[in-house]
């Protein structure tokens, strides 16, 4: 046992510990405005009561209600003979008996109902003779028997003529039908679904190869020389620029192929058979020996030329999927979403060519550089010595000019072109310093640069929530699902990149070293040491996200995003709590059905 | 035939794993690596085919310099350096076939490969393989559902595929039970004197040290402290290596 001695010291600390909490919680008391006089105040506690059972009926079923009026007569005040209603006709349908039938005006009257709808309720009226003004006497409420009693005070209505009393009832008829809230509710949160599905796709397309940027276990094996990264600086716009122009030249000529609809057809059939022989050909499945420089040459051209046939063929397709996605549209009537799904598939493709293709081309001409600058680091002299300060001054002038130009579009300042000169001679200095400070073949970890890039971009991205993205879309495309999913499917990039790179950097090493000791280059060793060993960690956060997203899309609405946030809001806002219960509800059903649903996939797929 | 010269690794932080190692492999030798674990065995392993990069030293494989050698040419040594490793390092949730076919890789021009199109020539020599180290019903299972004595049949199949000139086999056995590290030590072997792969193995038991291999280098601390034959390793010289507290096993 050991032996506890008080500590005084001690025991004062703690206490001085339980202070500070008390303290902390009081002064939080203060600032959320903790009110508890509000909670007890009776008219508070009124709204409360009356908002939860609006909200515990929610408007989904309703009866096609018939109304109903029964008469009777009554004099204000009594004339001199007497009055005598006449005599209830049918025992049967429901009547009412005014005792006394005739009284003074301002005096008091028992009105008596049979024979009603039992469970009913309305308002009991007096209409004066022929003046079809409705004064309302009093509320009834008929019990289950069918009848109601009312004592009720006569209105200031003196007349020689018999006024009448009229209870008006509202009855049920036929079975419960659904509600205009229940239609409209089932209509949006289909809206909802779909837009979380879309959301959860094009994000997780994206975020799958941005993943492998931020995994820091593959990322810190990239070096490349000082020589390396300034080239590849300097040729990644002008690649983007060739890539542009290539596709431009494609598309200039698929142009002028779909003037005629069998050279289209001839060029979608036939050149895939041609792309296929042409690469057998250019890339042979192995080689013992190297190239020659003159095959090497030749392939190399060929390849080009494939790679210009293949861009072709990819306008040619969509170019198809366009035209005959709207005419399939315009001629399917009901199931035309299906002709416009195919025609905008179509017109992405169109849209995303260019682009990739000019990525590829810059891809292509920093490959290359980097394979230049490689063989360049291995000579020595006074050659590599220049090319390589050079180099490094251009680089880095290069880099500055392209930050300053993204800054410049951001904020628009006067005087650029000084700032621009400022810009170019402070990075070609920096540029020259490091060429200083580092030899020509020493290898810089470029690899890490590109994580903490793309980590520091995906980490400020995540922080924005995915509600304040919204915002942003609206403005670009405009109020409704689109803009929704748009802002979901960034939000959905940021962070499924960062947990995807997190099951990167987590898997077992064995199996990459075993495949790089094979020889595999750095592609190779992804495909078949990475990725599968990622795949079920993957599955599992794609899932996860789902979730997440249709969570998100339910609320998205309440900035203009679509989805069933927008009615939920707009109910909310106009005081119909009935309305929005409904609409909770569905959110509760869709999120816990795909919960459930998500679940047993996971278990089934990992 | 594969020449090592002053090879010395520092790893950042100061560790010292390799201090001027010098030695010769001829051609068609059985060569084991012995020392405690910590030793630089692996280390000295993993250099040869620069799966770690050696601080300084040089490293000639068939006249060809690997240390010097570009990431084009590297690929190329690899390719005819196969390697065999105490954890098996198979790739669990492919395929033995895949595994197996992965030893191509270097071979294979990697935009087929991406696809996961091998030739036909590669598919037959993968059927073969597996048929030699006997486990040809389980090439379409996935690798972990193997044990453990298969597994490592998978992983000396996958560096047969590589058609290789000499094997580097990292504490092959260290995880297998003493029946299963002969039988795989035999596989090694029979490769050795059948198809004549120059094998550099790291062992931990004498006793297989003495039945397989034809020469030993042992290592302490990252320092080469003994070349020689396997039967002049005798009490002295193991305490030399082992330490003085050490005693014979086996």
């Amino acid at each position: 046992m050991k032996n506890k001695k008080p500590n005084p010291m001690r025991s004062f600390g703690t206490g001085l510990l339980v202070l500070l909490a008390l303290i902390i919680y009081a002064y939080g008391f203060q600032v959320t405005k903790v009110n508890l006089a509000e909670t007890k105040s009776e008219r508070r506690q009124e709204q409360l009561f009356r908002i939860l059972r609006a909200l515990a009926r929610p408007n989904i079923f309703a009866y096609e209600k018939e109304v109903f009026e029964v008469r009777v007569p009554v004099m204000i005040p009594c004339p001199a003979e007497g009055f005598t209603p006449p005599a209830v006709q049918n025992p049967d349908q429901p009547y009412m008996i005014v005792t006394p039938s005739c009284s003074d005006p301002r005096s008091k009257v028992l009105v008596q109902g049979f024979n009603f709808e039992p469970q009913t309720r309305g308002p009991l009226n007096l209409v004066p003779h022929e003046s079809g003004v409705n004064l309302q006497l009093a509320s009834i409420e008929v019990d289950r028997f069918g009848q109601f009693e009312a004592t009720v005070l006569l209105p200031n209505r003196p007349s020689e003529e018999s006024h009448e009393i009229v209870a008006i009832t509202r009855r049920n008829i036929g079975s419960p039908h659904l509600t205009k809230t229940a239609y409209d509710t089932w209509d949006k949160i289909v809206e909802t679904v779909f837009l979380a599905l879309l959301a959860t796709t094009l994000g997780v397309i994206i975020a799958i190869p941005l993943s492998f940027f931020a995994a820091r276990n593959l990322m810190k094996e990239i070096t490349s020389t000082l020589t390396g990264m300034s080239l590849s600086i300097l040729l990644i716009p002008i690649g983007l620029y060739i890539g542009a122009q290539f596709a431009s030249l494609a598309e200039w000529v698929s142009r002028t192929m779909v003037g005629n609809w069998l050279i289209v057809a001839v060029g979608i059939l036939g050149f895939p058979f041609l792309l296929t022989i042409g690469m057998r050909w250019a890339l042979p499945q192995q080689e013992t020996q190297t190239p020659s420089a003159g095959l090497k040459t030749i392939r190399l051209s060929t390849l080009f030329g494939l790679a210009f046939i293949f861009v072709l063929l990819l306008y040619l397709i969509s170019y198809l999927a366009l035209t005959a996605g709207s005419a399939l549209g315009d001629a399917l009537g009901n199931l035309g979403f299906l002709g416009f799904f195919v025609r905008d598939l179509g017109d992405i493709l169109n849209m995303l060519i260019k682009v990739v293709v000019a990525l590829a081309g810059a891809g292509v001409l920093s490959s290359m550089a980097g394979k230049w600058s490689e063989s360049l680091s291995r000579q020595k002299g006074p050659l590599v010595r220049l090319s390589h300060t050079v180099l490094a001054v251009l680089g880095g002038a290069t880099l500055a000019a392209l930050l300053l130009a993204v800054i410049y579009w951001l904020y628009q300042f006067r005087d650029a072109q000084l700032y621009f000169i400022y810009a170019i001679v402070i990075g070609g200095a920096l540029g020259l310093l490091a060429s200083v400070l580092t030899k020509p073949a020493s290898p810089l970890l470029s690899g890490l640069v590109v994580y903490y890039v793309a980590r520091t971009i995906f980490n400020a991205l995540r922080s924005v929530e995915a509600l304040v993205m919204a915002i942003v879309f609206v403005v670009w495309v405009g109020i409704g699902p689109f803009a929704g999913s748009l802002a979901l499917a960034l939000h959905t990039i940021a962070s499924l990149a960062k947990l995807y790179s997190e099951q990167v950097e987590s898997i077992m090493t064995g199996p990459l070293e075993a495949i790089r000791a094979t020889g595999a280059n750095r592609l190779q060793t992804i495909i078949y040491a990475v990725v599968p060993q990622i795949v079920p960690p993957y599955i599992s956060y794609t899932m996860y996200r789902w979730d997440i997203n249709v969570r998100m899309s339910t609320i998205i609405g309440f900035v203009g995003g679509g989805g069933i946030g927008f009615l939920l809001q707009q109910n909310i806002n106009l005081l119909n709590y009935r309305d929005a219960s409904a609409q909770m509800i569905a959110i509760a059903i869709v999120v816990s059905i795909m919960d459930y649903i998500s679940s047993v996939m996971r278990e089934k797929v990992v | 035939m594969l020449r090592i010269e002053n090879l010395t690794k520092i790893y950042t932080g100061g560790v010292q794993a390799l201090m001027n190692v010098s030695f010769d492999v001829p051609k068609g030798q059985f060569l084991a690596v012995i020392g405690l674990s910590g030793s630089g065995k692996s280390t000295l392993l993993r250099c040869i085919n620069r799966l770690i990069e050696p601080t300084s030293g040089t490293i000639v494989w068939n006249d060809i310099d690997v240390t010097a050698a570009s990431d084009e040419e590297l690929r190329r040594i690899r390719r005819k350096i196969g390697m065999v490793f105490q954890h098996f390092n198979l790739v669990h949730r492919s395929s033995v076939l895949t595994n197996i076919l992965a030893g191509r890789l270097g071979y294979v021009n990697p935009a087929w490969s991406l696809l996961n199109r091998f030739p036909k020539t590669d598919m037959e020599n993968a059927y073969k393989q597996l048929e030699r180290v006997g486990i040809a019903d389980k090439a379409d299972h996935r690798a972990d559902e193997l044990s453990g004595g298969q597994q490592q049949r998978v992983g000396i199949a996958r560096a047969m595929m590589q058609n290789p000139d000499m094997i580097l086999a990292d504490e092959p056995v260290a995880s297998l039970d003493p029946v299963l590290a002969h039988s795989i030590m035999q596989y090694l072997e029979k490769i050795n004197k059948e198809d004549g792969v120059t094998v550099l193995c790291s062992l931990h038991f004498l006793d297989l040290v003495h039945r397989y291999a034809d020469r030993v280098v042992a290592l302490k601390e990252g320092i080469l402290m003994f070349d020689g034959l396997p039967k002049d390793i005798d009490d002295a010289k193991f305490k030399d290596i082992y330490g003085r507290d050490a005693e014979r096993v086996g």
